[in-house]
C-alpha cells in the first residue's frame, strides 16, 4: 500500500490496512461474536419472555393478581426509594473529595468504595447477620431496645446498600476527575459557596453520568438476590422482595407468575441500559460540540 | 492539595462515616465472628468433605467460566473496537445486560433455556450433553453474570491502541497473527488480566444465577456461596463465617492482584514501554 510521506497526524488519517482488517478474519469475528452473543446474551432474554407468555395474556397478567406479588413489588419499588437516593448522596460526597482533592490515604479510599463490588452478596448478608442478628455484635443491645431490624425491611435496606453503594460513585469518579477543578475554582473566586458550586456548576456538569449511575443502582436494588436472602428472613407477604418471589414462585412450580415476575425485573434492567445507549450518544455530541467529556 | 474548593472536610467525613458503618462495620463483624471459631474448629471446618467439594467445585467452575469470558470477551472488545458494521451500537448495549439483569432473573432464564425441553438443552441432550444440574450448568450461570468484565477493561485499552507500531510491523512482513501476539496482545495484557480476575472474583461468589441451575447437590454441584447460605439457615453459625471469611480472603487476594497488576500497567505506561 503506497503511503506518502509526511502526512501530519490529522483528526482524519487515511484509511490504513490494520491486523484483522482483511475481509476473512472481519467476517469469521464479526460472525462468530454475533453467534455467540445471540446464545448467550440475547436468547436468556426472549426466553424469560417466551416463557411468561407461554398460556397467553391472560395467565400472564393474572400472575400479578396475587397478594404476596403485589406486596413485593410494593417493598421492592420501598426498598428502591430509600436506598437509590442514599447511594446517590454517597456517591456526589465520595466522587467530591476523591476528585476534586488529593489527600494521603485517597487511594485506600479509592479502593474502599468498589469493595462491595468484588464482595459476594452472600458474604455482605452473612457479615450484616453477625452485626445485627440476635448473635452479632448489636444483637444484644438492639433486642433490649426493642429495635428489630434483622428479616425486617431494615435490613433488607441495608443490604441493598452494601452491594449497591459503589454505582453511583464509579460513574462519577473518572468523569469529575477528567473535568479538572478549573470551573469550581472560578466560580469561588466569582464568590460562590460550596452548595452553590456543586448545585450550579459540578452536578450539571455530571448530571448524565449522575442519571445513569441512579438507574443502575436501581436496577441493582431491586434484583438484590442473594444478600437480601440472607437477611430478610423470606417472610410471605412481608419481607419478600421481587426476586424473592421469583424464587418461591418457581419452588412452587408456578412457573408462569415466576417468569411473569421476572419480566418485570428485565423490563427495569432493559429500560436502564436503553437510558445509557441514549446519554452516551449525547455524551458524544456535547463532546464534539465543545471538545471535552461532560456526562 | 487543593485548598481553594470547599467540601473537603464535610464530603470527606461523610465518605468515611458511610463506609465505615455500611461496608467496614459489617466486614469487621465477620471477621470478628470468623476468629471467634479458633484455629482448630476452622480447619475441621474447612476440611471437610462437603467444604471441600464446595471450594473445588466453585474454584474450578469459575476457572472455566473465566476461560469463557476471556476467549469471548477478547473477541467482543476487538469487534466492537475494530469494525464498523449495522447494530454495532445495539450489541455494544447488549454486553452490558449482565450488570443490569437481576441474578435470579438470569438464573431462571437458563434453567428455561437448558431444562430438557428448553430451546438449548433439548438439542444439547440429543448429543449427550447435560448442562442443568451439572457443573457445566454453574459454569454457564457463572459466565453469564461475568460476560462484562474483560469486555470493558480491554475495550478502552484497544481504543487507546496507536495504530504505527502495528503498522510498521506489518510493512516489515509480520503476519497478522504475529503482529497480534507481538504488539497487540502485551499493550493489553494488563487491561485483560485485570478484567479476567474481576471476572473470577465475581464468579467465586455467584449466587443467585447459580441456585437455579445447578441441582444443588452436595459434594456435587454445591457452590460456596449456597453453602454458606445453608449453614446460615441451619444456624451452624461458626462454619457460615469460616467459609464466608474464607471467601472474602480469596476476593481480597484478587483484589491486591488487580491493584498489582495496575501498579504493573503505570509503571510501564510511566517508562514509556
Amino acid at each position: 500500500m503506497a503511503r506518502e510521506p509526511l502526512i501530519p497526524e490529522t483528526a482524519h488519517p487515511p484509511r490504513r490496512i490494520r491486523v484483522g482488517d482483511g475481509p476473512l478474519a472481519r467476517f469469521l469475528l464479526i460472525g462468530s461474536v454475533l453467534l455467540v452473543t445471540v446464545l448467550v446474551l440475547v436468547a436468556p432474554l426472549l426466553a424469560i419472555f417466551a416463557e411468561a407468555l407461554r398460556h397467553g395474556m391472560a395467565a400472564y397478567a393474572a400472575s400479578f393478581a396475587a397478594p404476596d406479588t403485589q406486596c413485593a413489588i410494593g417493598l421492592t419499588v420501598f426498598t428502591a426509594l430509600i436506598a437509590v437516593p442514599i447511594n446517590v448522596g454517597f456517591g456526589i460526597a465520595a466522587a467530591w473529595c476523591i476528585a476534586k482533592f488529593t489527600f494521603p490515604g485517597r487511594n485506600l479510599l479509592v479502593a474502599l468504595v468498589e469493595l462491595p463490588f468484588s464482595i459476594s452478596p452472600i458474604i455482605a448478608g452473612v457479615a450484616y447477620l453477625f452485626v445485627y442478628g440476635a448473635q452479632g455484635l448489636l444483637g444484644p443491645w438492639l433486642e433490649a431496645h426493642d429495635i428489630k431490624i434483622m428479616f425486617a425491611v431494615p435490613a433488607i435496606i441495608l443490604a441493598s446498600l452494601f452491594v449497591t453503594a459503589p454505582f453511583v460513585a464509579r460513574e462519577l469518579i473518572p468523569l469529575m476527575i477528567a473535568q479538572g477543578t478549573e470551573e469550581e475554582e472560578a466560580a469561588v473566586t466569582l464568590g460562590a459557596g460550596g452548595w452553590r458550586i456543586l448545585r450550579l456548576v459540578t452536578l450539571p456538569n455530571v448530571r448524565f453520568a449522575l442519571l445513569y449511575g441512579a438507574a443502575l443502582c436501581n436496577a441493582r436494588v431491586m434484583g438484590e438476590f442473594g444478600a437480601v436472602s440472607i437477611v430478610s428472613g423470606n417472610i410471605r407477604g412481608q419481607t419478600n422482595t421481587l426476586p424473592l418471589q421469583i424464587e418461591l414462585l418457581y419452588q412452587d412450580n408456578n412457573a408462569v407468575a415466576a417468569f411473569a415476575v421476572a419480566t418485570l425485573l428485565t423490563l427495569v434492567a432493559l429500560v436502564t441500559l436503553v437510558a445509557k445507549a441514549i446519554i452516551e450518544r449525547l455524551d458524544a455530541a456535547r463532546v464534539k460540540a465543545q471538545g471535552k467529556p461532560g456526562h | 492539595m487543593n485548598r481553594v474548593i470547599p467540601g473537603l472536610p464535610l464530603s470527606l467525613g461523610i465518605t468515611v462515616l458511610y463506609l465505615s458503618l455500611i461496608v467496614l462495620l459489617p466486614l469487621g463483624a465477620l471477621v470478628w465472628q470468623a476468629l471467634d471459631v479458633g484455629w482448630e474448629r476452622y480447619l475441621a471446618i474447612m476440611s471437610g468433605a462437603r467444604t471441600m467439594a464446595a471450594f473445588r467445585i466453585t474454584l474450578s467452575t469459575a476457572a472455566l467460566a473465566t476461560v469463557f469470558n476471556c476467549i469471548y470477551g477478547l473477541a467482543l472488545a476487538w469487534v466492537l473496537v475494530r469494525y464498523e458494521f449495522p447494530g454495532k451500537r445495539f450489541l455494544d448495549a447488549l454486553v452490558d445486560v449482565p450488570f443490569a439483569l437481576p441474578t435470579a432473573v438470569a438464573g431462571l432464564a437458563l434453567s428455561a433455556l437448558f431444562a430438557k425441553n428448553g430451546w438449548f438443552g433439548g438439542p444439547l441432550a440429543a448429543i449427550g450433553v447435560e448442562v442443568a444440574y451439572t457443573p457445566l450448568g454453574i459454569a454457564m450461570a457463572m459466565a453469564f453474570t461475568s460476560i462484562p468484565f474483560v469486555v470493558r477493561t480491554v475495550q478502552p485499552v484497544l481504543e487507546d491502541l496507536a495504530a504505527d507500531v502495528e503498522e510498521a510491523a506489518a510493512t516489515l512482513g509480520a503476519s497478522d497473527l504475529r503482529v497480534f501476539a507481538r504488539i497487540i496482545f502485551p499493550a493489553i495484557l494488563p487491561a485483560f488480566l485485570t478484567g479476567a480476575s474481576l471476572g473470577f472474583a465475581r464468579s467465586l461468589g455467584e449466587f443467585g444465577a447459580i441456585i437455579f441451575i445447578a441441582g444443588n447437590l452436595p459434594l456435587k454441584t454445591e457452590v460456596v456461596s449456597l453453602l454458606t447460605f445453608i449453614r446460615i439457615e441451619e444456624y451452624d453459625y461458626p462454619a457460615a463465617a469460616a467459609i464466608a471469611a474464607t471467601l472474602l480472603g480469596f476476593a481480597f487476594v484478587l483484589l491486591f492482584l488487580v491493584n498489582m497488576i495496575q501498579l504493573w500497567q503505570q509503571r510501564r505506561i510511566g517508562t514509556g514501554d
